[in-house]
């Protein structure tokens, strides 16, 4: 019997409780907390145990595919894997009692529908903006809607209704009443807490008592820990927006600061952005215009849809969307150089391949698939298709992707500033695929349409002006 | 590596096409018979088209293959086709707004042979499924009902198939029951489609509140039998209580009359209305021992829930790849044209041009005349014909009875063939 037990451990939100819990239940686990710079990890007490850190979404697919015989994620991202996947090698083992949170169907309160019930008879496309695009298609499916969209998002759910989307599918805090923006929850789509779960096949084959019991002991000596009390709700009263306003989406996270500085070296004004209180609806000198802040790995499908006119990304993401769509109404309309960043394919500096040339040479005499991860499935997809990279799989990522190399995954494609977190967790890049900025994208229908045609020129002149300025 | 095919799907080998073939060509014969045209829609429907209620239910839903195509930027996904049925009416309701006519007025009676795509997770069945399948739309009528149960029995008759065991139910009796036991509508639809996904007992382990429900269940539910007069009977006690069943109940009276009236053998098991959410009239079922070889009904409310106008239609599917489990080429097929294989001189160019001019001659006559590609002979071969660069152009050789024919022309090669062996100049 396989002695050895490799369990995935989550980041991000139940990293603090799962280790406080693995703590309690004396696992010696050195370096798992929120700042830590490696993604191996080792038991002190089980030393045939060994654990990685992966974002929580991607770690019962890590458990079902094998990698991995355990695993500690919400029931959220369980079911979203099961309702698509139900024949998924996955047990559920045991409830961890903490990170309990539910999934709400979201609605803004000024247009939502009086019962779900109702829903299948609005006329028209419902579309629904999730991270949690497969329980979102199934709530869709089950509820019989007739003509539905769902947006798969990579975060900012809560910022689409009413003018993006018709519903969200977010999660909340048990029992939440109301949302920001004056969203409200229309129907309880799941409850859910942090689960231990393990592979099928470890499960049936593998010696996993001792472990189990330590946790199981301790469990319930654990203190529980109190959902985090309500903020102050961000209020938003839709207003009827004429149809010649230009939407802009502007970008969250680390882009935000180079985005403003941009945006007022060209002379426009946004009021709170980035915002201390996360508000995602900042207000805007330019006459004609509203602003919305979302993610900008979500911006070209977005664009796309007409849900924006414009809206600062990185080619990156665009690249992304373009090999996805080909026919895509979302072009770039200028690149603004900052963030720049190359996006390169990456191996483990253990395996002797140096070049694309010898991957495939590789790939061709392994009888197991190459294993391709990135957080850009299309790019790693066309990459590996133009390569002719023989029998490969490519698997998605949510992050932490450098992780992935070389227990998980055989090639990543990734982007990186410096290279200097590739070669800290041991990789290499054998190529570099192209070089990405930010830059400013546009629907090709709204900037010919009569009515936001002058303002989208007069945006992009002026950013242009800035730019030149760079 | 090995290549694979993947999983739930299969192959079909030169013998099974010879079965598949001769099942859908007596499908098609019969079809054609009876006024039917043919049609073809695409593999690539939107998923929408199939999303509704009175369309599939959520368990075959959770079964389709889905996906967003190049330009899915919307989200709006497409999808294998997952039924025959659905297509069909969306091409009637197409060609109707285009202004195209179908050959009888006010009427389409059609006909296809198709793949649908249905996902089975041991990967053991295929998940590719072919099927036979005719739709009659623009009728409600008895007639049009049991048109379409007699052509569906006259295939499987053409096809040799004994014993065939035809079970009917009525969807407009169950849906008018469901609606007097004090079910939502959500629930009524929940309960009617447990009972098309199979689940016969759904009906039973409902308890309705009132007693006289309850009775009226049980006894709709115990409705097995084989004659109108027990049909007739049920109703006379069932409608006392319950007159919404009337209009459903003397709609499958008049079937099972004129079945009757034709002698045509049957079943009536109420509980057993497996099929589709889209049935609105009679269903039935099509058994060749345990397995269930085809199936159809009465789909009233399709077209117009479609966006189609207020359209009456029924239809039948029979499955093919079930047929080809139980059908016997042999008895079936018709033997095939005389076999020659033909041998051009080797390094003889006038010779190969020699032997594809007469392989097409032999073609039009109506032979199965092939080319020596240098492997070996077939193992049921009559007649070879080895074509030469000089005279005797060609030598014409009968493989069973020992026989060889050297001749000059295309003309006494296919004067030997006919059968006037005989009257050849250069026998030796």
């Amino acid at each position: 019997m396989d002695k050895q037990l490799k369990i995935a451990l989550p980041k991000g939100r139940l990293l603090d409780e799962t280790a406080t819990l693995l703590q309690t239940a004396d696992w010696g686990l050195s370096g798992y907390h929120e700042t830590a710079r490696f993604y191996r990890l080792e038991s002190r007490r089980f030393p045939n145990l060994s654990a990685k850190v992966f974002h929580e979404k991607d770690i019962p697919i890590q458990v079902a595919v094998g990698n991995y015989d355990l695993g500690i994620c919400g029931l959220d991202w369980i079911e979203e894997l099961l309702v698509k996947y139900p024949s998924s090698a996955l047990v559920k083992v045991r409830n961890l009692g903490y990170g309990e949170g539910t999934l709400y169907m979201i609605a803004s309160k000024y247009e939502a529908p009086p019962t779900m019930e109702e829903m299948p008879a609005k006329p028209g496309i419902i579309r629904i903006a999730s991270e949690y695009p497969n329980l979102a298609e199934s709530f869709a499916l089950n509820l019989r809607l007739r003509r539905f969209s769902v947006f798969p998002l990579w975060g900012a759910a809560e910022v689409y209704p009413p003018e993006s989307a018709d519903l969200a599918l977010i999660s909340g805090r048990t029992d939440e009443k109301l949302f920001n923006y004056d969203l409200v929850p229309v129907s309880n789509v799941l409850n859910f807490s942090a689960f231990l779960i393990a592979n099928k096949g470890s499960w049936e084959s593998k010696d996993l008592g001792e472990v189990l019991t330590s946790i199981n002991n301790k469990l319930l000596a654990m203190e529980k820990h109190s959902p985090a009390a309500a903020g102050q709700y961000l209020p938003h009263h839709p207003k009827q927006v004429a149809e010649d306003v230009v939407r802009l989406a502007l970008p969250d996270g680390h882009q935000q600061l180079p985005t403003l500085e941009l945006l007022n070296k060209a002379g426009i004004q946004v009021d709170d952005y980035p915002s201390a209180a996360g508000n995602r609806r900042p207000t805007t000198s330019l006459a004609g215009v509203t602003i919305k802040v979302i993610r900008p790995q979500d911006m070209p499908l977005q664009v796309a849809n007409g849900n924006f006119d414009l809206a600062i990304t990185g080619k990156d993401w665009l690249a992304e969307h373009l090999y996805r769509f080909p026919s895509t109404p979302v072009t770039e309309l200028l690149g603004l150089k900052f963030g720049k960043v190359r996006i390169v394919a990456v191996v483990s500096k253990d395996l002797a391949v140096d070049d694309v040339d010898s991957l495939r040479q590789l790939s061709a005499q392994r009888t197991a698939p190459l294993r391709v991860a990135s957080e850009y499935v299309n790019i790693a997809d066309k990459y590996a298709r133009d390569n002719h990279l023989g029998m490969y799989r490519a698997v998605p990522t949510w992050g932490a992707s450098e992780a992935f190399l070389p227990e998980d995954a055989d090639l990543l494609i990734e982007n990186t500033k410096t290279g200097r977190t590739l070669a800290r967790h041991n990789l290499k890049i054998i190529d570099t695929l192209f070089e990405s900025t930010a830059c400013l994208i546009g629907n090709i229908n709204s900037v010919s349409s009569p009515g936001k045609q002058e303002r989208i020129k007069s945006i992009t002149k002026a950013l242009r002006t800035a730019v030149e300025d760079i | 590596m090995r290549v694979q095919r993947c999983k739930g799907s299969r192959d079909l080998s030169p013998e099974e096409m010879i079965g598949f073939r001769l099942i859908e060509g007596a499908f098609r014969d019969c079809c054609l018979k009876w006024g039917y045209e043919e049609v073809r829609t695409p593999t690539l429907e939107y998923l929408h088209l199939f999303t509704s209620t009175g369309t599939l239910t959520p368990g075959m839903l959770g079964k389709v293959y889905s996906f967003l195509d190049w330009d899915g930027w919307s989200g709006e996904r497409v999808v294998l086709r997952p039924d025959g049925t659905i297509p069909v009416a969306r091409l009637y309701i197409d060609s109707i707004e285009e202004g195209l006519q179908f050959s009888h007025k006010g009427l389409a009676k059609l006909f296809y042979v198709t793949n649908v795509f249905v996902f089975e997770p041991t990967g053991k069945e295929t998940r590719e499924r072919w099927q036979c399948g005719a739709e009659l739309i623009g009728v409600g009528s008895t007639i049009a009902d049991v048109e379409l149960i007699i052509l569906a029995l006259e295939v499987l008759k053409r096809l040799r198939l004994e014993g065939i065991e035809l079970r009917l139910s009525h969807a407009g009796v169950i849906r008018a029951l469901l609606a007097k036991l004090g079910l939502s509508p959500k629930e009524q639809t929940s309960i009617f489609d447990q009972i098309l996904d199979g689940d016969i007992d759904a009906l039973a382990r409902l308890k309705p509140g009132r007693p006289k429900l309850g009775k009226a269940l049980s006894l709709l539910l115990d409705l097995k039998g084989k004659s109108p007069g027990f049909l007739k009977n049920s109703k006379a006690v069932l409608t006392q209580n319950l007159p919404e069943l009337e209009p459903g109940l003397d709609d499958f009276i008049n079937i099972v009359d004129l079945l009757e009236a034709l002698g045509y053998g049957y079943q009536i098991d109420i509980a057993s209305g497996r099929g589709f959410e889209y049935y609105t009239g009679m269903i039935f079922q099509l058994f060749w021992g345990e397995e269930k070889i085809g199936g159809g009904g009465r789909y009233d409310a399709l077209i117009p829930l479609m966006g189609g106008k207020d359209i009456p239609a029924s239809g039948f599917a029979l499955y093919l790849d079930r047929l080809m489990n139980v059908v016997k080429p042999e008895a079936l097929a018709k033997p095939q044209g005389e076999r020659i294989l033909i041998r051009a001189e080797p390094g003889q160019p006038e010779a190969v041009k020699g032997g594809f001019n007469i392989a097409s001659r032999l073609h039009e006559a109506g032979y199965v005349a092939e080319v020596h590609q240098g492997s070996q002979e077939p193992a049921n071969l009559r007649w070879t014909l080895d074509v030469l660069n000089k005279a005797p152009q060609f030598v014409l050789t009968d493989q069973i009875n020992h026989r060889r024919f050297e001749v000059q022309t295309t003309d006494e090669v296919l004067t030997l063939l006919g059968g006037k062996v005989g009257q050849a100049k250069s026998e030796k």
